[in-house]
């Protein structure tokens, strides 16, 4: 399982990447997986909107289930994928990479502190995972 | 080998009935509502028959085999149902007719009323909802009323425990509430800690399903109730895993407020295109007034020469209407022949026949298949379709293989809490035979899945289309299988 270094990840199985005090938000290769071939995403917010940590900013649906995926991070919303609805699959293949699903101004990145680093998400995933 | 449309068989000029000359005078259509052509399938009377009977032949069925579809208690539906709701007297009536008319159809209507209350433990019922998801419609609005009728407006949450069914938060949120999930403790209850963090005052209620969705009865039932009601809450109970409780515990006793009933599981009326579903409403007597109008009562009373007069009445707060008419008649007959036949004693019967048989075929799987919560389970159980040692074999893989074998698969992926999910429910009219022979598919397709697995991936072989392409028809919809060239 591909799990980067540089993000913080979320018990949902959102990642977070921050860069100056823009966050970018999406699901781990984990979540992909777990969800199987996603079919459908819906991003929810728009450019300028304000999200509190763990409001929902998309919604993804597999053949198997429908997922939200909620923010990690509060913030103004700036950035948000607009490629995805055309091509979903593309979480499937690229979920860390081309499947980022919005980008936010962070209001506080402290709120980072509380996230998952990469081998604390890692370890978490193989305990859920037989 | 798939049978071919209706219009693949269609031939010019074939006909199956030939009408008589017209007896009354023509009278000329507008032009502009004349189509030039018709594109219907022109067929003789037999190949229609064919045509049909072979499609039927493609099909499943619980007359054809075990259907062990989790959550969906997919029991036999006795004949003698369809015999009941077949007899004249009821089945030619209208919902027109003059109530003194139809006095028998209303007798049935409010003894079946009297039952599902004795049976639930409720103080009213009506027997509107045209399924399950209605019933629990029905059920929230009701909720809301309350909260409404006492003016205490800042209720918008649903608390809704992850174990439960998928319509509860569906429900929730078309009745216009916030959904708020309650997770599982480890022994797959409702956890105490977290329900108490998520109730204050904005909680209008929560949705119990119990048993819940891994099949397991809430250990702390008495004690969600108790959290949700002192934070001013109600408690919607989802009646769909009843099966389990029939005569053993009655949901009004635990303190659960409304609930829905699904006639065509816990009942034995047929599902889906055999149906329609019905979903009756029970409520505890502090909601009676808001039930949907009408209900069934007497209204005037008898005495030993005179039978009483039933008629409908309109609860003072009602929600209103949510059907056509008075619900799905003909499901009430054979729910009223369902459960005059099995009587009190017989209820309990089946309620601890599905459980010792769920418990049974759990007993003879667990070895291969890794049971996300250690317990004896209720009606239904879920174990996990997958392993660690051949991890290309998914929970679906392993239902498409169950299909070479002639059963029904297991719900898949259902409840979202155990990964790799199969629900397994095989109701109390099952023989041991049929679930021994079920358990040993079931194991010898774990032992397959480590010793061949593309067998599983390639599953299904023996039906008459293999593995559907899941990704493409979620993503390229076509709801119409073939648009005639003239009107496209």
């Amino acid at each position: 399982m591909n799990i980067p270094e540089n993000l913080k990840f979320a018990q949902s199985d959102e990642w977070v990447k921050l860069e100056g005090n823009i966050a970018t938000i999406g699901i781990s290769d984990f979540a992909q997986e777990q969800l199987s071939d996603i079919v459908y995403v819906e991003i929810t917010v728009a450019s300028g909107d304000k999200v509190k940590k763990n409001s929902l900013v998309a919604t993804m649906e597999s053949v198997k289930a429908a997922a939200d995926v909620n923010s990690p991070v509060s913030g103004t919303i700036t950035e948000i994928n607009d490629d995805l609805a055309n091509a979903p699959e593309t979480v499937n293949s690229d979920p860390f990479g081309k499947a980022w699903l919005v980008k936010l101004e962070v209001d506080d990145p402290s709120e980072l502190d509380a996230l998952m680093d990469a081998s604390a998400y890692q370890s978490y995933c193989s305990n859920r995972s037989h | 080998m798939t049978e071919p449309t209706i219009y693949e068989l269609s031939s010019p000029g074939r006909r199956g009935v030939r009408y008589p000359d017209s007896d009354v005078p023509q009278a000329p259509l507008p032009t502009d509502f004349i189509r030039k052509d018709l594109p219907m399938p022109e067929l003789s009377e037999l190949d229609v028959v064919r045509h049909f009977t072979n499609l039927s032949k493609l099909n499943y069925s619980i007359d054809g085999g075990f259907y062990p579809l989790g959550s969906c208690t997919m029991k036999y539906n006795p004949k003698v149902n369809e015999q009941t709701a077949r007899l004249p007297g009821l089945a030619f009536t209208h919902p027109l007719q003059p109530v003194e008319t139809v006095q028998g159809d209303l007798a049935l209507m409010f003894e079946l009323q009297e039952w599902l209350k004795e049976i639930s433990g409720f103080a009213s019922m009506t027997l509107q909802p045209a399924a399950g998801a209605q019933g629990e419609f029905v059920g929230v609005m009701i909720i809301r009323a309350y909260h409404l009728s006492r003016h205490d407006t800042k209720r918008k949450k649903i608390l809704i425990p992850d174990s439960a069914h998928g319509t509860n938060p569906a429900t929730s949120a078309m009745a216009g509430f916030d959904v708020v999930g309650v997770p599982s403790d480890a022994r797959g209850n409702v956890d105490l800690e977290e329900l108490k963090k998520v109730c204050d005052d904005q909680v209008a209620g929560l949705m119990l399903t119990n048993p819940n969705t891994l099949g397991l009865f809430d250990e702390n039932v008495l004690e969600v109730i108790k959290i949700v009601h002192e934070a001013g809450g109600l408690i919607y109970g989802d009646g769909a895993n009843m099966n389990a409780l029939l005569g053993i515990a009655r949901p009004g006793d635990l303190g659960i407020d409304v609930m829905h009933f699904n006639l065509h599981k816990t009942f034995s009326t047929p599902h889906g295109g055999g149906g329609p579903g019905s979903g009756p409403v029970g409520v505890a007597k502090h909601l009676a007034d808001f039930l949907p109008a009408p209900i069934v009562d007497i209204i005037e009373e008898g005495d030993e020469d005179t039978p009483p007069l039933y008629g409908f009445v309109t609860p003072s707060k009602t929600i209103g209407r949510v059907k056509s008419f008075y619900g799905h008649f003909g499901m009430l007959v054979r729910t009223y022949t369902y459960i005059a036949m099995h009587g009190p004693d017989g209820m309990r019967k089946i309620a601890e026949n599905a459980v010792l048989n769920a418990n049974y075929l759990l007993s003879l799987v667990r070895d291969k298949y890794h049971l996300a919560y250690d317990r004896i389970c209720m009606h239904e159980f879920v174990v996990e379709g997958h392993w660690g040692d051949a991890p290309e074999v998914h929970a679906l893989d392993i239902s498409k293989r169950l299909m070479d074998y002639n059963f029904h698969p297991p719900t898949n992926y259902f409840p979202l809490i155990v990964p790799e999910a199969l629900m397994i429910e095989p109701t109390e009219t099952e023989t041991k035979q049929t679930i021994e022979a079920f358990a040993n598919a079931l194991n010898k397709i774990a032992d397959e899945a480590h010793s061949d697995p593309q067998l599983l991936k390639d599953a299904p072989h023996n039906t008459p289309i293999g593995r559907l392409d899941e990704v493409r028809a979620a993503k390229e919809l076509v709801l119409c299988c073939w648009m005639p060239e003239q009107n496209a």
